[in-house]
């Protein structure tokens, strides 16, 4: 006898219903297609979702009656996440004749080793069919495929030439394998001498329960971060909990003056409404992490991990973000920067779980910038991400809350640099001092990044740029920007 | 529409035309790439019970091994065999040059992440888990771990080299005007797509077959079979393509192709080495870094009078192939410029870090960044536009042609393209502009550089220029192509089918391009130096024309007409009056016992080199190119980008031009990473801190200059006999990004209207642009 319906994986891989029994969990969706599946022409560059050369395209109901297609990296994908998804790979985008988009990049010479090609494919592809994220710049589509030997250009001209083209409609097929009862699957780790579980709750009250029970568990959602701990780390994890298919964590409202967002919301979704209340915001998400990072991360697991480099936290402590926390029936909210306790500790207790954050719709006319900087503009972690939201009203600055990552063990606000401005006139002045006041708030570290001076200096130069921004709106002050508009 | 005419080719679809050289064909594997259907070593089936084999690292980088205790690695699950150093039936070396890289470390490790022992289990996580139990026991020895360690420490991989002409001494003390300055330049990943990998699948008798990424098959073979204590006979290395070389897999392949290679014959099971990206960044070498000093003389025109270089570099912990590499870098430290009197001078520090290796460029690059820098310089201290200084500078007019290793350039035209990019990248009008912004602009600066290129080819070992060829007619007319060059993307295989569809006027649907495999093509050079076409390209055409004769002959008898009636035509051979499509002739040609398969070899002529004086004509020829960047930086943030590049480049008659821009941007680009964002840190204990991608950072697609108008310059022909008068392009154009370099210089020094020259240093990174604003800044209010 087989294992039950709700013990095997079930997912369409390239439009065949494909199921996977006895899997491990943690195995990589992958190491499921190159071994398993033997389907081999998605590339294993990296493991950790920074090069793109494993980009598939994960296609899941869209609540409409269509599916809403997103390139992801399959490389720190686990399996069970594809749970009645569908999977387009490399192989199954060609008919009977390469598809344009193949087509176009062998006209253009877009391939010279090929290794990264499959993976640039699938993201231009993804592009071709209107994928999530991919209306943007080709650009910032293919952040996160890299290539070593093309210089970019003739895969930027295939990209120009491929014409739009209506996405696979697969929902019939995706209905089929919806499920009723939670997803639990259960494997015996020789090597690590342990029995993994893996459970997909169904609903909020399911995901409440199950971790309740299982306090130890590690919640996933994205795995752009936790998908690491098991290919890099490779730390064995003995219980996850998916939270992918809890769809109250996936709402965003409005209410009372704040958008809520669910802890399930990933960047991609939620990239649009907060780049239109603070385009500045916008801006740094453009350049957090890559298309398909955006396509699996979330703004809840960004915050729940805790990192002292995160870049949303820093930003969304500046606005004055709340943090919504659940464990059972019980549920609290706090301010964010509070829940930054210290590296590797944040005020949550066993059990309890991010269900939301409350981002404020409007900050009273305060200006609001964010800064991200990296060694490479694209795709990096922020050597400091510094965000400031900062009132003037009559030359005199009436409220402050400026915040950084990457400055110390945890994403911070700086409350000496803040009461250094607040009730003084906004000139260079008091900016010098507010700039002077960072040296209390923050000892940054050295790391391979950037040196602790680096951060100190560039630190205090965010507030001086932020400054010049509001006192010479006429001066070009960014290099991304610059560049583009040329 | 050429384009997909000649796309269709190698789809398999009947051609349109004729195409051979320099037809700007797509590459032969493009349609494969597309589809996911290009076959890497990593893809093919596993073989029944292979095992997966990973390598213990050591985690110090100087240390006596007092005991390695592997008995839990043995009792660990999954685990079918460990073998280190004493399991080894041969020697215990995978070095290209002198005995000292080791398959497994004995007694000593001489850097963190040398090799220790192999695991070889049933699955890669068995591996990995089960190398972790090993129980190793160090003594700490002191350890160098930079530049200036080994500096202070006296630690060489051999004595200081001197090129020199003329007594820069006596011309530097005689100088009007003189200046002393250092220059640091990062190292380099490579960054393949591909990382290192090899499947070894034991035979009969000993032997051994084994899939290996690599750029030098022959090589592997060699080394497995000294570590095997087998006959070259016994071991086959074979190699289809690379997911990217880039010099990394020249020596660097040996360590895992050994290590797979000794498990399948211990254990008579195939078995897999393949590294992840962390252990390949960790375990394999890198550009080599260098430290650079000059003493420059020069007059107030700009002219240099004398030059005194120092050139330090960090090349590990072995020798792997640093005394060609450190070479490379003297014989480019003219770049195009004539040195009145110089004396080059090339320390070579043996340091405790992963054994530096080969990277496109090969040191040249390094050498060409010093004097790029003292143009700089110069430029600055004359107030000269630093394009005039250049100009002033080149190489050409009476006794102003010998390079510091005493070859003449006779084929010199970087003077041409320098003159021609500046005219059609408006270069003046463009610094007049530039000057004009930066004004007004007091937080973005922009810095505009036009730098030319003049890269030596030949391995200056003279031996390695040298190279084989087979070709197989097959009875239906099918040809079979082999030579001993590598693909690792850069479109060789193409180039070399070009040049035998050519030689016969046969559609290149009609060639079989295969394998790279050491028993059909002994004894070859690694695919590097940017020779691939040069060497293997000729060697086809020999071949071909072997091949020709033969048939000629033949035709000529079998059809009544003289030899010199015969002639190869796209429509078949055309034999007096009589046109025979190509398959019948080679049906033809079997029934009359006239043999079809023809090798060929080719070994480049005029080259000679004594090191001891480090004179001589190590090159064939020289390869140019000019590049002109511009850049914005933020001085507040030292952020910066690339612009606006435009590039000119001498690829002699390109092969196939599709191909060789390929090449230019590729190479620019990668350069540009060189000199920008691609930065390696080491602790201070000699662990690799940025070992994978997320602190690693190659260039992304944004990266590219959003303007980037790239040329092949239309007169290049070259004055030498090579294969249809083309050049190499595979390394020359990385140094073209050396313009972003001497921009982002100037963009700094703008802060302080250009009065101090900032000492910048490479890779440019934010945190380098910033820091040298502020120096900028507060020397210019010293003076």
């Amino acid at each position: 006898m087989g294992p039950k319906p709700h013990e095997a994986v079930r997912f369409l891989l390239n439009g065949e219903v494909v199921e996977a029994r006895g899997v491990d969990p943690t195995r990589t969706l992958l190491e499921h297609l190159r071994g398993d599946l033997r389907r081999t022409g998605t590339k294993e560059g990296c493991a950790e979702g920074d090069c793109g050369s494993c980009t598939v395209l994960v296609g899941e109901l869209d609540g409409q009656g269509g599916t809403a297609w997103r390139a992801v990296n399959s490389c720190i994908q686990f399996v069970p996440m594809l749970d009645g998804k569908a999977v387009i790979t490399v192989e199954g985008v060609a008919g009977a004749a390469p598809h344009p988009v193949q087509a176009a990049m062998v006209e253009h010479h877009g391939s010279q080793c090929g290794f990264c090609t499959p993976g640039i494919v699938m993201s231009l592809y993804g592009r071709a069919v209107a994928a999530k994220g991919t209306d943007a710049p080709i650009n910032e589509v293919l952040a996160g495929n890299l290539c070593r030997c093309t210089g970019y250009g003739p895969i930027i001209a295939a990209a120009e030439a491929i014409p739009a083209e209506a996405a696979p409609e697969v929902a019939d097929q995706l209905v089929g394998l919806r499920r009723e009862v939670m997803l639990d699957l259960e494997h015996a780790d020789a090597i690590a001498g342990m029995t993994r579980r893996w459970f997909t709750p169904q609903s909020l009250a399911e995901l409440a329960q199950t971790y309740a029970a299982r306090p130890d568990a590690v919640i996933v959602a994205g795995a752009t971060d936790i998908g690491l701990w098991v290919t890099k780390l490779r730390k064995p994890l003995e219980t996850l909990i998916d939270i992918g298919q809890v769809a109250e964590l996936k709402a965003m409202t409005r209410q009372d003056g704040w958008l809520r967002i669910g802890a399930g919301v990933r960047y991609v979704d939620a990239l649009e409404t907060l780049g239109a209340l603070y385009p500045d915001l916008g801006e740094m998400m453009r350049r957090l992490g890559s298309t398909q990072v955006r396509n699996s991360g979330t703004i809840g697991g960004n915050i729940a991990n805790g990192s002292p480099i995160g870049d949303m936290p820093p930003a969304l402590i500046a606005l004055g973000t709340r943090l919504v926390l659940r464990r059972g029936e019980t549920q609290r909210t706090l301010p964010l920067e509070d829940f930054f306790i210290a590296y590797g500790k944040q005020d949550r207790a066993p059990g309890e779980f991010v269900e939301a954050v409350l981002v404020p719709l409007e900050l009273g006319g305060a200006m609001f910038k964010v800064f991200k900087l990296s060694k490479r503009f694209d795709q990096d972690i922020s050597a400091v991400c510094g965000a400031f939201n900062i009132q003037v009203k009559d030359e005199v600055v009436t409220s402050a809350r400026i915040a950084f990552g990457g400055m110390a063990a945890t994403p911070k606000r700086a409350a000496a640099c803040e009461a250094a401005l607040v009730g003084q006139i906004w000139n260079p002045t008091t900016v010098n001092a507010a700039v002077a006041a960072l040296a209390g708030d923050f000892t940054p570290l050295t790391d391979a990044r950037a040196s602790a001076a680096y951060r100190a200096l560039a630190a205090g130069n965010m507030l001086r740029k932020a400054y010049i921004e509001s006192a010479r709106p006429d001066l070009a002050t960014r290099v991304p920007e610059a560049a583009a508009h040329g | 529409m050429a384009d997909s005419a000649s796309s269709q080719n190698t789809l398999g679809v009947e051609p349109v035309v004729f195409q051979g050289v320099h037809a700007a064909l797509p590459h032969d594997s493009a349609l494969r790439h597309v589809t996911g259907s290009a076959i890497y070593v990593d893809d093919l089936p596993e073989p029944v019970g292979m095992l997966h084999v990973h390598l213990g690292m050591s985690t110090k980088a100087h240390a006596r091994i007092v005991s390695m205790d592997l008995s839990a690695v043995r009792a660990a699950p999954g685990v079918v065999i460990v073998l280190s150093a004493r399991d080894i039936p041969g020697e215990n070396d995978v070095s290209p040059v002198i005995h000292d890289d080791k398959l497994f470390a004995d007694g000593v490790v001489v850097c963190v992440g040398q090799s220790l022992f192999a695991v070889a289990a049933t699955s890669i996580a068995a591996a990995r888990a089960a190398a972790a139990k090993a129980v190793v026991v160090y003594e700490d020895l002191p350890a160098a771990i930079t530049i200036a360690q080994a500096r202070a420490a006296d630690l060489t991989i051999e004595a200081a080299q001197r090129m020199a002409r003329g007594d820069a001494a006596v011309a530097l003390a005689a100088s009007p005007r003189r200046l002393q300055g250092t220059l640091a330049i990062g190292g380099q990943d490579h960054f393949y797509l591909e990382g290192q990998v090899a499947l070894a699948t034991p035979g009969e008798g000993g032997d051994v077959h084994v899939w290996s990424s690599t750029q030098h098959p022959s090589e592997v073979q060699h080394l497995i079979a000294k570590v095997l204590a087998v006959p070259h006979t016994s071991v086959t290395v074979e190699v289809r393509r690379m997911g990217g070389g880039f010099g990394g897999k020249e020596t660097q392949a040996s360590l895992f192709a050994a290590a797979a290679a000794l498990v399948a014959v211990k254990t008579g099971r195939a078995a897999k080495a393949r590294p992840d990206r962390d252990e390949d960044m960790v375990m394999t070498g890198k550009r080599h870094d260098f430290e650079c000093a000059y003493d420059v003389g020069f007059d107030d025109t700009g002219r240099l009078t004398g030059l005194a270089l120092e050139l330090a570099s960090r090349c590990g912990s072995t020798t792997d192939l640093s005394m060609a590499i450190n070479d490379r870098a003297m014989f480019h430290a003219d770049n195009c410029y004539f040195l009145p009197a110089v004396e080059i001078l090339s320390h070579r520090f043996r340091t405790h870090t992963v054994s530096n290796t080969a990277f496109r460029g090969f040191g040249g690059p390094q050498g060409m960044a010093a004097i790029e820098r003292v143009m700089d310089v110069v430029a600055q201290a004359t107030g000269l536009d630093p394009l005039l200084v250049r100009q002033r500078n080149l190489y050409g007019g009476e006794g102003r042609n010998l390079t510091p290793y005493h070859q003449t350039v006779e084929d010199n035209v970087a003077p041409q393209l320098l003159s021609e990019l500046a005219a059609s990248c408006d270069y003046e009008a463009r610094q007049r502009a530039i000057d004009a912004f930066n004004a007004t602009s007091p937080v973005l600066k922009k810095g505009l550089a036009l730098t030319p290129v003049k890269f030596g080819i030949s391995f200056t070992t003279t031996h390695l220029n040298q190279a084989g060829a087979l070709i197989h007619l097959y009875a239906d007319g099918s040809i079979l192509l082999n030579h001993g060059g590598t693909e690792m993307g850069q479109g060789l295989f193409v180039k070399v089918a070009q040049i035998v569809a050519e030689a016969f006027k046969v559609d290149m649907a009609r060639i079989k391009l295969t394998s790279t495999v050491t028993d059909k093509v002994p004894n070859t050079s690694a695919t590097a130096a940017s020779s691939g076409a040069d060497l293997n390209g000729m060697a086809a055409l020999n071949a071909a024309n072997t091949l020709k004769a033969r048939l000629v002959e033949f035709a000529a008898r079998k059809w009544g007409c003289a030899e010199a009636d015969v002639a190869f035509t796209p429509q078949g051979l055309r034999a007096g009056a009589e046109l025979v499509p190509f398959d019948v002739l080679c049906r033809q040609a079997h029934l009359g016992r006239v043999s079809l398969s023809a090798t060929g070899y080719y070994a480049t002529p005029k080259i000679h080199y004594d090191r001891a004086t480090h004179t001589g004509r190590p090159f064939y020829y020289f390869a140019y190119g000019a590049a002109c960047s511009e850049v914005l930086i933020d001085t507040l943030t030292g952020e910066m980008k690339v612009t606006r590049a435009d590039i000119l480049h001498d690829a002699g008659r390109s092969l196939n031009p599709a191909i060789d821009l390929g090449q230019i941007e590729g190479g620019f680009v990668q350069g540009m990473g060189w000199l920008t964002t691609e930065e390696l840190v080491f602790s201070s204990d000699g662990r690799l801190l940025t070992h994978a991608p997320s602190t690693y950072k190659i260039p992304t697609c944004g990266d590219r200059p959003a303007v980037l108008n790239l040329a092949l310059w239309d007169a290049g022909r070259n004055v030498e006999e090579t294969v249809h008068r083309s050049k190499a392009v595979g390394e020359p154009p990385l140094m073209l990004a050396l313009s972003v370099l001497s921009a982002v210089s100037r963009a700094v020094a703008s802060v302080a209207d250009h009065k101090v020259f900032p000492d910048l240093d490479a890779p440019a990174t934010p945190e380098r642009i910033l820091m040298a604003v502020e120096d900028v800044k507060k020397r210019a209010g010293e003076c």
